[in-house]
């Protein structure tokens, strides 16, 4: 049955996408909800926590406060904290009961700043979807209004759009994207958003071409080119071979100024045995470096919502399913599988198992396994499957 | 200052006062007004998730939305118990289609169709959204139950919404976990300790007492077996010894027939003789008033200050649920208690607010949720913390790492207590890697 899971975990919802995205910005972000969101993100979600300076709360709504519609108390708790920590900005992210209450997100956001003077984002996300929509959201609406319309473009230089640690977690994996375009003579404007600060990315206007390592930054892609006519690469430098791809693919779009998808020349064959499972943009870029350094191309089972804005990332051979019963269909006749090990319960015992510890799906559990994408070796991880 | 947070700025940085009160200034039970809520990483305090794990070969299902799911689901698979975790997730469709009785009734049975084994035992959690939009749950769990006859079925809660309205979902959780003990003949030598998430010590003197009086102690985490847990059916009486566990006494004194002893775990040398009385009167035996076993904590709080001495002490809510009286006890046995972290105060704590208040006037009350309690300035000095939210805001490699008083009681509960501090004094400790471990004590794969 749809949505009934056995052994399954659960990808990280909407709301802590929000709050992964801006965690390093400087702004204060607030669940609005009763209590368990925050220590669930922060304990899960959220490797920065115990170290990092941050300042995501949450409402602490109860049940009256709900059911009498009493915005103002989140309005006003808002507006205290404000003025006692100062944030660049604040946003607010919301849960399962605003939503079924009806409460208007964006116009408590609105009535914040108005109020304080304080910049402040409602993002009507409700804990039902997956961390890729809020946090694309939540990019999206940073470069719509925070960033400076009066950049001028500078050539050699790059956006990286799409960062968090719930994709990337805090290996190592987007600082040697970084490098990788410094070596490739580029110089990264800024990292949306991990390792830059918000003045950084007011500048994204200055970028010559905007990379897209995953899917939580496509939507702020189509807001920059809009903005400031920037176009955009897709794809996460995986491997040797594929990250020569994709360098390629940035030079030509400086060049042309043509989007590009630095994968589109991998498609996936339509049947086959070989799959990835995960985040769309990520796992079409592994597989373009299978292809690339194996000779093999993988489909792409991808669990996450196909938004309007990632038309186009996945191939037609591969395929979108999030149910546990679809996904062990489709693995039913599996020959190897990379997926998060919290996967492996739900597929064939006999199945060759990479595993790809995605933070948005276990969490900490696997954390210190996550590999840094962009020195993978798949040569070896495939012969040593083989 | 009550409650109350000021910024000032120097150059570019940013200097906070955090909220924090004297107990001679501070407001019972809330001395802090509520605001935006903190998270601090401590995490070993049981969850309902863990609790309900107590239950012997019992499979947990959780009826909520993605995001209440995360946290249920990855607690679990920490614990390696993904074998006996289930999800069914709630969608923005089913809001609108006002179809929650049937995605549970078909969610929870499809789970149990395709699990390898049928469990004795299903604990089913509805969530908020269930209360908001009036599911009617008692249709869902009758429906279940003659749907597998095999299974016993229980309604458990994980509605933090509701946390401020009636019992909270703590509360409930320790309730239910006792709700699928079935009537049964009961044993005049046998009684329950109920409502813990930890054993009691075997040298408590709870436990001493009721073995020198002949009775069998039952307690669920002991049990091994389902069959094993029916087994407390057969209690003539149970004890609660936290506050969280009053209502499941009183629950199974209704249900059962059970007498219900609440107990409560103390600092206070009387309450502790007048809760050891009432167990030994319920019992038919006697009791000696303890003076062996009170020396016996009085000699060791004493080795305990003289290798302590004058050490600042630390204490939070999470390491006892009487952490005023906790903090009462060690003043008046020459230590210096500094500071309690609470963000409340237990109405059964009043007594030692009271104390404090006019022995201890200057001891101070620190917040853990309020949104300024993230600026805390952590570390800087030598300290001894009693718990991990302490251990986290005054980043001390110093600590007891125990939640919800551990398995303590009584007069030997002091006696080990002041061993534990003794031994975290002269030890350090990995606090940032034991205080982010979920459930204290639990299985962890971390």
């Amino acid at each position: 049955m749809r949505q009934a899971r056995c052994v399954l975990s659960t990808y990280s919802a909407d709301v802590f996408g929000v709050c992964s995205a801006l965690y390093e910005l400087g702004g204060m972000l607030v669940m609005h909800d009763a209590s368990g969101c925050n220590s669930t993100y922060s304990t899960h979600d959220e490797p920065r926590w115990f170290g990092g300076d941050s300042m995501v709360f949450i409402s602490g709504l109860t049940e009256i406060d709900a059911i009498m519609g009493n915005d103002s108390r989140v309005v006003n708790d808002m507006l205290q904290a404000i003025e006692q920590l100062h944030p660049a900005f604040a946003a607010l992210a919301g849960t399962p009961i605003p939503m079924l209450t009806g409460c208007d997100l964006t116009s408590v956001a609105a009535e914040v700043e108005r109020v304080s003077g304080t910049p402040c984002f409602g993002f009507n996300t409700n804990g039902m979807r997956s961390y890729l929509c809020g946090a694309s959201e939540a990019f999206a609406a940073l470069a719509e209004r925070m960033t400076d319309e009066r950049a001028v473009k500078r050539r050699g230089t790059v956006n990286v759009l799409g960062a968090t640690p719930l994709d990337f977690s805090v290996n190592g994996s987007v600082e040697s994207a970084a490098e990788i375009l410094g070596g490739d003579g580029w110089e990264v404007i800024g990292t949306w958003a991990m390792g830059s600060t918000l003045g950084q990315l007011r500048r994204a206007g200055e970028a010559e071409v905007n990379l897209v390592i995953s899917g939580a930054g496509m939507k702020t892609a189509q807001v920059l080119r809009r903005r400031f006519g920037t176009p955009w690469v897709v794809g996460m430098p995986v491997g040797t071979a594929f990250t020569g791809q994709v360098l390629r693919a940035l030079r030509d779009t400086a060049r042309d100024g043509q989007d590009r998808m630095a994968f589109a020349d991998y498609e996936a064959p339509t049947a086959g045995g070989f799959f990835i499972i995960g985040e769309s943009v990520i796992s079409r870029s592994l597989a373009a470096a299978f292809r690339l350094e194996c000779g093999v191309t993988p489909r792409v089972i991808c669990p996450l919502e196909r938004l309007p804005e990632l038309e186009g990332v996945l191939s037609p051979g591969d395929v979108s399913a999030s149910e546990e019963d679809e996904i062990q269909r489709l693995c039913a006749d599996a020959g190897i599988v990379a997926a998060d090990p919290l996967y492996r319960p739900v597929l064939p015992q006999r199945c060759q198992f990479i595993s790809l510890p995605h933070e948005a799906f276990s969490g900490r559990l696997a954390r210190k396994d996550i590999p840094d994408l962009t020195k993978m070796d798949l040569k070896k991880i495939y012969g040593g499957i083989l | 200052m009550r409650g109350d947070v000021m910024l000032r700025r120097v150059g570019e940085e940013a200097i906070y006062d955090i909220p924090h009160v004297s107990i001679g200034e501070a407001a019972f039970p809330a001395p802090f007004r509520p605001g935006l809520e903190y998270s601090a990483p401590a995490r070993g305090v049981w969850t309902i998730v863990h609790v309900g794990m107590l239950v012997p070969e019992a499979h947990e299902i959780f009826v909520c939305a993605a995001g209440c799911l995360r946290g249920v689901v990855l607690s679990a698979a920490e614990m390696n118990l993904t074998g006996r975790f289930s999800t069914v997730a709630i969608e923005e469709h089913n809001v609108l289609d006002g179809d929650m009785e049937e995605l549970i009734i078909e969610g929870v049975t499809d789970i149990l169709n395709r699990l390898p084994k049928r469990p004795p035992a299903v604990l089913v959690y509805s969530s908020c959204i269930h209360h908001f939009m009036g599911c009617d749950l008692a249709m869902c769990y009758r429906t279940l139950h003659e749907r597998f006859p095999d299974v016993d079925f229980t309604d458990c809660y994980m509605i933090p919404t509701m946390r401020k309205s009636g019992l909270t979902p703590d509360q409930i959780m320790r309730r239910q976990l006792y709700s699928l003990l079935k009537p049964t003949d009961r044993d005049g030598k046998a009684c329950s300790v109920i409502g813990n998430c930890f054993s009691l010590d075997e040298s408590s003197d709870m436990v001493r007492l009721i073995r020198r009086a002949g009775f069998r102690l039952q307690q669920i985490t002991e049990c091994k077996s389902y069959a094993e847990y029916q087994k407390m059916a057969e209690s003539s009486f149970c004890i609660s010894t936290q506050s969280t566990a009053r209502a499941a006494g009183d629950a199974l004194e209704k249900r059962l027939g059970q007498k219900h002893l609440y107990l409560p775990l103390s600092y206070d040398a009387q309450e502790i003789r007048r809760c050891m009385s009432a167990l030994a009167l319920q019992m038919g035996v006697s009791y000696d008033g303890g003076a062996r076993e009170e020396a016996e904590a009085e000699r060791m709080l004493g080795e305990a200050l003289r290798v302590i001495g004058d050490t600042p002490i630390a204490v939070d809510y999470t390491f006892t649920p009487r952490p005023l009286g906790l903090a009462d006890l060690l003043i008046r046995h020459g230590f210096r208690v500094q500071t309690v972290f609470a963000d409340s105060f237990s109405a059964e704590e009043r007594e030692a607010y009271a104390h404090l208040k006019s022995e201890a006037p200057e001891l101070e009350i620190y917040p853990t949720v309020h949104a300024a309690m993230r600026k805390y300035p952590r570390g800087g000095k030598k300290l001894l913390a009693l718990g991990q939210k302490a251990a986290y805001f005054t980043d001390t490699d110093r600590f007891v790492n125990m939640v919800e008083g551990g398995g303590h009681y009584g007069f030997d509960g002091i006696k080990n207590l002041a061993g534990s501090m003794i031994e975290a004094f002269r030890e350090k400790k990995d606090t940032a890697r034991l205080i982010q471990i979920k459930g204290l004590g639990c299985e962890s794969c971390l």
